[in-house]
């Protein structure tokens, strides 16, 4: 595990982070207990290992869980002044939308832009019956009016600070810090 | 991870293959929207993409405009027919009025290469050449190696061989091209009159099928046989070219035998170049090429930006 060099202080060790993932799991488990199936969508990048270790956690509690990705890159309201053009990751539904349950998955929720753009998207796959949205860090900030129903911390910063977040799925770690934005890059 | 965008896409040579790669792996999340219930993204929303087309084409410009549309841009035809240019006006001053409805992508087609090029030195919108006389047609070449790529995983060492009146095609130039780029062995079939005088060195030429085939490709690729140019002095009659390099039934067979993919660029003329049993064939990627041409234009028009380098 690389530590980054740039990391101001940290919110939430291996062990707080599995904290926030089993109350997120018991919610999410309580609120559908009637519902034979549901669906967990990350959201690409790290939405997707979120996603994928909450599924897990619901299965673990006996829950039948689809699992699936969405990379929101095309419908992105920024594309037409970025520097660079992002390299497309695709998006895989695995499962029928159709009168789904669909909990969308994203680490952290800030502007809302992302989830704004990930429900777009989400929607023009199917119909589901019912949409909720969890992330793992809610930083305040909101440019939209979005809210998440499953959080695990709600933290308050700085403009000039960004939260990231590791998974043991993917980066070898779980952990959420603090760290400064990259220079002369506009806040994604 | 992510690319630098460029202004216009003339021609495949001046592209780098990290570019190419970019293109054809955007292409691939691109044709997946094809399978879901709405087939459209909003990437493009606000954005204007007109079609000029001096030479005429429906497939070329029907893709280019699906594929547009499909990526939410409002899509416009300046039709050259009904339009003051067949009163006279110049390239540039029908550029130059398009500029002023602030259009952001201009697809061309003209007869005479190099327009794109002027085009492009001459406005702010992206310029995309969707063909320009003998010299390039970069987004046929694009969706033909996006199509073999998904039969090989690796183009490296593989065979195509292009048939046809080479000399006078600028898919040829353009899709050769990016199969030597790619790493693919390429071989040009013709008569001499349609034979280039100068082709690259590592092509190797062929006279004849059974020499063509000896040298084992691992596709064949035909190109449209013009009409217009068959009965000319020096070049053989539908008849003859049919007899003698197209792609009879018989060497349908031997293509079915031995497991060779078929690609053609559309449209075709059928008792020329190609029959019907060779339009039926299973290994043929044709159909793949059309709808393999909407995903590479798509994944092309999202790595343009007006006004970039």
């Amino acid at each position: 595990m690389t530590q980054p060099p740039d990391k101001i202080r940290q919110l939430l060790d291996a062990a707080g982070v599995a904290r926030c993932l089993d109350d997120m799991a018991a919610q999410i488990d309580e609120r559908w207990k009637q519902e034979p199936r549901i669906a967990l969508v990350g959201v690409y990048r790290r939405g997707v290992p979120f996603a994928r270790t909450l599924a897990e956690r619901l299965r673990a509690r006996g829950r039948e869980v689809d699992f699936g990705k969405i990379d929101i890159t095309q419908y992105r309201d920024d594309l037409q002044t970025m520097a660079v053009v992002p390299k497309l990751e695709g998006s895989e539904l695995g499962f029928d939308l159709e009168d789904a349950v669909v909990i969308l998955c994203d680490e952290v929720i800030y502007t809302a832009r992302t989830s704004r753009a990930a429900l777009d998207e989400l929607l023009d796959f199917g119909r589901p019956r019912c949409v909720q949205f969890a992330v793992l860090v809610d930083r305040s900030g909101r440019e939209l009016p979005l809210q998440p129903d499953y959080v695990g911390i709600r933290v308050d910063l700085p403009t000039e600070e960004r939260v990231s977040v590791r998974f043991q799925d993917g980066d070898g770690w779980d952990e959420v810090f603090v760290r400064p934005w990259p220079q002369n890059q506009a806040q994604a | 991870m992510s690319m630098t965008p460029r202004k216009d896409l003339l021609d495949i040579a001046s592209l780098t293959i990290e570019e190419i790669e970019f293109v054809l792996a955007n292409a691939v999340p691109f044709k997946d929207l094809f399978k879901r219930s709405v087939k459209k993204v909003p990437t493009l929303k606000g954005q204007t993409v007109l079609t000029l087309f001096y030479e005429p084409s429906t497939r070329t410009r029907s893709s280019f405009e699906v594929a547009a549309n499909r990526l939410s841009a409002d899509v416009t035809h300046f039709d050259i027919e009904s339009s003051s240019v067949v009163k006279g006006e110049s390239v540039l001053d029908t550029v130059e009025t398009l500029e002023s409805m602030r259009v952001d992508y201009i697809v061309v087609r003209h007869k005479q290469s190099g327009t794109p090029s002027l085009i492009a030195k001459n406005t702010r919108a992206s310029v995309i050449n969707a063909g320009d006389g003998w010299h390039a047609h970069p987004t046929q070449a694009l969706l033909d190696a996006f199509t073999l790529r998904e039969k090989f995983k690796d183009l490296r060492g593989a065979r195509a061989l292009i048939v046809g009146d080479i000399q006078h095609s600028r898919v040829a130039r353009s899709t050769s091209l990016i199969f030597r780029r790619l790493g693919m062995n390429v071989a040009y079939l013709a008569p001499g009159s349609m034979m280039p005088r100068e082709t690259p060195q590592e092509v190797k030429l062929f006279g004849n099928w059974t020499d063509a085939l000896d040298w084992k490709p691992d596709v064949v690729y035909l190109l449209r046989v013009q009409s217009e140019r068959l009965d000319e002095p020096f070049f053989p009659t539908a008849a003859e070219y049919h007899r003698n390099y197209g792609l009879t039934d018989a060497r349908v067979q031997i293509l079915r035998e031995r497991g060779l993919y078929l690609m053609h660029p559309g449209p075709v003329n059928r008792g020329v170049e190609i029959t019907d049993t060779g339009m039926n064939y299973e290994k043929s990627l044709i159909n793949q090429q059309v709808e393999n041409g909407i995903a590479v234009r798509m994944s092309v028009l999202y790595w343009l930006k007006p006004g970039a380098a």
